[in-house]
C-alpha cells in the first residue's frame, strides 16, 4: 500500500513541467533564428535536442537561462516558465536565473584556476558554504557525483586546465553540479571528446538525472537514443516533433524527423 | 660623374637586364615558355638583382668607410660589376637554370640583411656606449658613481657624480606615473573590452588612443603652465609643502596622463584575448559581469597585464621632456613628493649641452648615466617580453 504511494509519487515527479515554453520566437538582428517554438521539459528526465546545424538548438538552450542577454544582437519573444514562473519577466534576475539553470559548453572550459577553485567557484559567489568543511564537502560530492573524484582527489590544487579533455569536461559537469541547479544544459558536451570519455560522460548524465532535469543538445543520434527519455527534432528554426526518444526513434510522425534520423537530411 | 648617376645608370641596367633576359630564356625555350624551369620573370628578376644589388652595396659600403675618395673610380667599379652581373645572368640563363630558386636566394639574402641592421645597430650603440663609459669609470671611482648621495658636477675639478639622486627622482617620478598609469588605463580598457557597445567602443577607443600621438613636449608644456602653477597654488602652498611650480607630482601626474593610451591598449588587445568560453562559463554559472571580470577575466590576464605595467615602467623611466619641464632639475633625494627633483634622463642631457669637453668626467658621465639606464630598461623589457610571452603559450 505504502510502496504504491511511492511508486505513484514518483511517476508524478517524473511527469511533472520543469519548463514550459510557448511561442518562443528569436531573433539575431534580421534573421530569424527559432520559429514559435512550444515545449514542454518534464523534471529528473533527460531530454535530448538534435537536428541539422544552425537549427537552432544553441539558441533555444540558451534561451532558457538567459545566456543569449549577453548577445547585443539577440531579440527572444514568447513566454519560458521555470516551475510556472516566467524567466524573461522584469523581476527575474538572470544572475540568479543562471545558478538555478546550469550550463555545460561544447568544448571544456574550466578556468584557469586550481581543480578545487574551479569546483568551489559557483558556491563561492553564492555563498552555499559558511566554512571550509562545508566547501570542501561541496566540492567532493560534485567531483563524485561528475565521477572524477577518484581521478583528481590527490591534485585538488593542480590547475584544472591541466586535466585531459573528457577530465576537463567532468570538472565542467562537477562545477555546474556544485552550485546545485535545479536544471542542467549541455551543449554538445560530447562533441570534442574520445569515444572512452563521451561514455563516461553519457553514463553521468543517466546518474544526475535522479536529481534533476537535464537538456542535451547533440549531433549524434544514438547519443540521444541511448542517454534520453524525450527528444525534440528542431529544423531551420522550427520545433518539427518532440516526443518520448522512442517513439521519435521508431515511429516519427513528420516526414522531416523520418529523413533526418533515417540520414537523408544531415 | 656624381654617385646618383651612377645609381641611376645601375637601375637603368638592372631595368635592361630585366627585359633582355627575360626575352632571351623565352627565344631559347622557342617561344614555348612551358619548357622553361621558371617563368620567364623569374630569370628577368634573376638578371636585374645581379646586375643590382653588388653594384649597389659597394656604393653604399664606400660611401659609409671613405664618402670624400675616389668617386669616379667607384663609380667605374660599380659600373663595371653591374655589367659584369648582367653579363653573367645572361650567360647562366637556359631553360634548365633554376632562376626561380636564385630568385629566392637572393630575396632571403636581402631581407636577412635588413634585419641583421637593426640588430647591428644595437650592438653599436651598447658598444659605444660601453667604451665611453669605461673612460669614464678610468677617471672617477664607480663605487662613489652608483652609491654616492650627491650629484654636483663642477667642470674644473671636484665633481661629485653619484647617481643615487637621479635614480631616486627617475623611480619616484616613474612610480606616480604608473600610479596614475594603471589603474586608470586598466579600468578604461575593462570598460571598452567588457561593457562598451560596439558603437561606444568605436567612439571611445580612438579618442583614448589620441593621446597617444601626442608628441611629449607638449605634455612638458601642459606640465609646465598649467598642472604645475595650480599643483602649487591649490595643494603645496595651502599645506605648507614648497613654493615650487615644478615638482615630482607635476612630471608624475602628466606622465601617467602621457601613459594611459599606452597601458589601456596595451590591456584591452590582453583583456579580449581572454577566450569568450570563459566569459560564458562564468556567466553561466550565476556570476554578475563585474564577479566574471574580477574572479575569471583578470586573473586569467594578470600576467599580460603585469608585462604591459613593466612596459610602461620602461617608458616612464626613459622619459625626458616631460621631466625637464615638469619636475626640474635640481637632484635630490627627498620624500616630499611637491618638491623639484631630476632624473637620469635629464642630467644626461644637461651633461652634454653646451661648451663640453668630451674627456672631462662630467661629460663623460652622460654615458654612464645611459648605460645604466639602458639596462634598467633592457631588463624590464626583457621580463614584460618574458612573461607577455609565457601568457599567450597558455592559450594556444
Ligand atoms: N551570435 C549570433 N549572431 C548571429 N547569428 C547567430 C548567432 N548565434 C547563432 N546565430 C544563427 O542562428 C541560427 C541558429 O544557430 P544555433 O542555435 O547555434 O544552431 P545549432 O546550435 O542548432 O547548430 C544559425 O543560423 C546561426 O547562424
Ligand atoms: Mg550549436
Amino acid at each position: 500500500m505504502n510502496d504504491m504511494r511511492v511508486a505513484e509519487a514518483r511517476m508524478q515527479q517524473q511527469t511533472d513541467t520543469k519548463i514550459s515554453a510557448r511561442g518562443v520566437q528569436v531573433h539575431y538582428g534580421d534573421k530569424h533564428a527559432l520559429k514559435d517554438v512550444n515545449v514542454d521539459i518534464l523534471d529528473k528526465t533527460v531530454t535530448a535536442f538534435i537536428g541539422p546545424s544552425g537549427c537552432g538548438k544553441s539558441t533555444f538552450l540558451r534561451c532558457i537561462n538567459r545566456m543569449n542577454d549577453t548577445i547585443d544582437i539577440c531579440r527572444v519573444a514568447g513566454r519560458i516558465a521555470l516551475d510556472g514562473e516566467d524567466i524573461y519577466d522584469r523581476r527575474v534576475d538572470p544572475v540568479q536565473l543562471r545558478a538555478r539553470v546550469g550550463m555545460v559548453f561544447q568544448k571544456p572550459n574550466p578556468f584557469p584556476k586550481s581543480i578545487y577553485d574551479n569546483v568551489a567557484y559557483g558556491p563561492r559567489i553564492h555563498g552555499l558554504a559558511r566554512n571550509r568543511a562545508e566547501l570542501d564537502e561541496i566540492v567532493e560530492k560534485s567531483l563524485r557525483g561528475a565521477a572524477l573524484w577518484n581521478e583528481v582527489k590527490d591534485r585538488l590544487n593542480d590547475p584544472g586546465t591541466g586535466l585531459s579533455g573528457g577530465q576537463q569536461q567532468r570538472l565542467c559537469i562537477a562545477r555546474a553540479v556544485a552550485t546545485q541547479p535545479e536544471v542542467l544544459l549541455m551543449d554538445e558536451p560530447c562533441s570534442a571528446l574520445d569515444p572512452i570519455a563521451t561514455g563516461q560522460i553519457e553514463e553521468l548524465i543517466d546518474q544526475l538525472r535522479t536529481e534533476f532535469s537535464l537538456v542535451i543538445v547533440t549531433h549524434s543520434m544514438q547519443q540521444a537514443a541511448r542517454v534520453s527519455q524525450k527528444t525534440a527534432f528542431f529544423h531551420l528554426g522550427n520545433l518539427v516533433e518532440y516526443g518520448s526518444t522512442e517513439d521519435i526513434f521508431t515511429n516519427p510522425r513528420d516526414p522531416r524527423t523520418e529523413s533526418y534520423i533515417s540520414g537523408r537530411i544531415g | 660623374m656624381p654617385v646618383s648617376w651612377t645609381l641611376l645608370i645601375v637601375l637603368a641596367l638592372a631595368g635592361a637586364g630585366y627585359l633582355l633576359t627575360r626575352m632571351r630564356a623565352v627565344a631559347m625555350a622557342g617561344g614555348d615558355t612551358r619548357k622553361l624551369h621558371s617563368r620567364p620573370g623569374h630569370y628577368g628578376w634573376n638578371a636585374a638583382l645581379l646586375t643590382a644589388l653588388p653594384a649597389i652595396l659597394l656604393i653604399a659600403v664606400w660611401r659609409f668607410v671613405q664618402p670624400a675618395a675616389g668617386t669616379a673610380l667607384i663609380s667605374m667599379v660599380a659600373l663595371a660589376l653591374a655589367a659584369a652581373g648582367l653579363a653573367f645572368a645572361l650567360i647562366r640563363t637556359s631553360p634548365s637554370f633554376r632562376a626561380r630558386n636564385a630568385v629566392e636566394g637572393m630575396v632571403k639574402g636581402l631581407l636577412i640583411a635588413c634585419a641583421s641592421i637593426a640588430i647591428i645597430t644595437t650592438a653599436g650603440i651598447v658598444l659605444s656606449m660601453l667604451f665611453e663609459t669605461g673612460q669614464f669609470f678610468r677617471q672617477y671611482p664607480w663605487t662613489e658613481f652608483f652609491f654616492g648621495t650627491t650629484w654636483s658636477p663642477k667642470f674644473g675639478g671636484g665633481s661629485q657624480l653619484g647617481m643615487l639622486p637621479l635614480l631616486w627622482g627617475t623611480l619616484y617620478i616613474s612610480l606616480i606615473a604608473l600610479l596614475v598609469a594603471v589603474p586608470i588605463g586598466l579600468f578604461a580598457a575593462i570598460y571598452m573590452s567588457e561593457y562598451a557597445s560596439m558603437r561606444m567602443r568605436g567612439v571611445v577607443k580612438p579618442l583614448i588612443e589620441v593621446l597617444a600621438g601626442i608628441p611629449t613636449i607638449v605634455y612638458g608644456l601642459f606640465a609646465m603652465i598649467t598642472v604645475g602653477p595650480l599643483l602649487r597654488d591649490w595643494f603645496s602652498q595651502p599645506l605648507g609643502l614648497g613654493a615650487s611650480a615644478s615638482s615630482v607630482m607635476t612630471a608624475g601626474l602628466v606622465m601617467g596622463v602621457m601613459l594611459i593610451p599606452f597601458v589601456s591598449s596595451l590591456s584591452d588587445d590582453i583583456i579580449n584575448a581572454v577566450p569568450q568560453s570563459l566569459r560564458d562559463g562564468a556567466l553561466g554559472l550565476g556570476s554578475t559581469p563585474s564577479e566574471t571580470i574580477r574572479k575569471v577575466v583578470l586573473p586569467a590576464a594578470l600576467p599580460g597585464i603585469v608585462g604591459a605595467v613593466l612596459l610602461a615602467a620602461s617608458r616612464a623611466i626613459g622619459e625626458t621632456m616631460i621631466v625637464v619641464l615638469g619636475a626640474g632639475a635640481s637632484a635630490r633625494m627627498g620624500l616630499n613628493p611637491f618638491e623639484a627633483m631630476t632624473t637620469i634622463t635629464v642630467k644626461i642631457v644637461s651633461q652634454l649641452t653646451g661648451d663640453t669637453d668630451f674627456a672631462a668626467p662630467e661629460t663623460l658621465v652622460a654615458f654612464a648615466l645611459g648605460l645604466t639606464l639602458f639596462t634598467v630598461t633592457l631588463g624590464l623589457n626583457i621580463v614584460a617580453l618574458y612573461v607577455v610571452r609565457k601568457y599567450r603559450e597558455q592559450y594556444e
